[in-house]
């Protein structure tokens, strides 16, 4: 079953939430926002509190968006689940990097060692 | 297209997406014609946001209308931007480290890091209502 919203595409996949991001540039401050506002509510509907994001359409992220992954990922472990993001490219990969946020927040391949790294089940 | 030896633009702007874009787009499109490369294009971009948010965010305090001014230059391989707002300004050293263990969950205060580390040289001039950013493309390999 896929749903979509504004900003997110949404797959629920056998105890894991796949979310599309769909914005380019997610730089915005409103955009920002909605996008928090709608993975909140694909989270606090799930069955599961895991969730890959994948980033395959995104070019650019501003701070501010890294603020609400941190806000996502605190979330979803509070309820002993996790975030896996995927598709990151190299340039925002760099941002992680710089901000030392590849240390608190997941990146994988690819869907399925996202998933496995996710559900331990690797 | 020939590419011009160097390129200026002054804005009398503010901090609304539509303003920004504007700007953005403005300055995206002149790198391009410099053919200063993708990796530029990223940096500069991500820093004038950034830059252009702290502006609304902490210089007029979430006021979106306010003026700012902004300028970019692009001469040869060099890329000079200067974003100045209404506001008190602040003092970058007492900016806490958001790369600190401590720091690292908590969800704002990276924007001037990220613009240190994209760009090639960041003078916040003092009373610290202007940020004065250089990029400059490296000759020898990378781009």
């Amino acid at each position: 079953m896929s749903q979509e919203f504004k900003h997110v595409r949404v797959r629920h996949d056998g105890g894991v939430v796949e979310a599309r991001l769909l914005d380019r540039h997610i730089l915005d401050e409103l955009v920002i926002r909605e996008i928090g506002e709608e993975v909140d509510r694909v989270v606090a509907d799930a069955p599961s509190p895991s969730m890959i994001l994948d980033f395959a359409d995104v070019e650019h992220l501003s701070s501010s968006a890294l603020g609400m992954l941190i806000t996502l990922n605190s979330r979803l472990q509070d309820r002993e689940g996790g975030l896996c993001m995927i598709n990151v490219c190299d340039s925002i990969c760099e941002v992680f990097r710089i901000t030392r946020l590849d240390k608190v927040l997941s990146m994988a391949e690819d869907y399925a060692s996202a998933r496995a790294e996710l559900l331990g089940d690797a | 297209m020939a590419v011009p030896e160097s390129w200026s633009r002054n804005w009398r702007t503010c901090g609304t997406r539509a303003e920004c874009s504007e700007v953005m787009e403005t300055v995206q499109a002149a790198l391009q014609e410099a053919g200063l490369g993708e990796t530029a294009a990223f940096a500069v971009r991500l820093s004038l946001e950034e830059a252009l948010a702290n502006a609304v965010r902490h210089g007029h305090a979430g006021d979106a209308e306010r003026p700012i001014d902004v300028s970019a230059e692009i001469t040869g391989g060099v890329v000079r931007l200067e974003v100045a707002d209404e506001g008190p300004g602040f003092d970058p050293t007492a900016v806490p480290d958001p790369t600190a263990e401590e720091n690292l969950t908590i969800a704002s205060g990276r924007g001037l890091s990220l613009i240190r580390a994209f760009m090639t040289d960041v003078e916040v001039v003092p009373p610290g209502n202007r940020i004065i950013m250089t990029y400059r493309v490296e000759t020898s390999g990378g781009e």
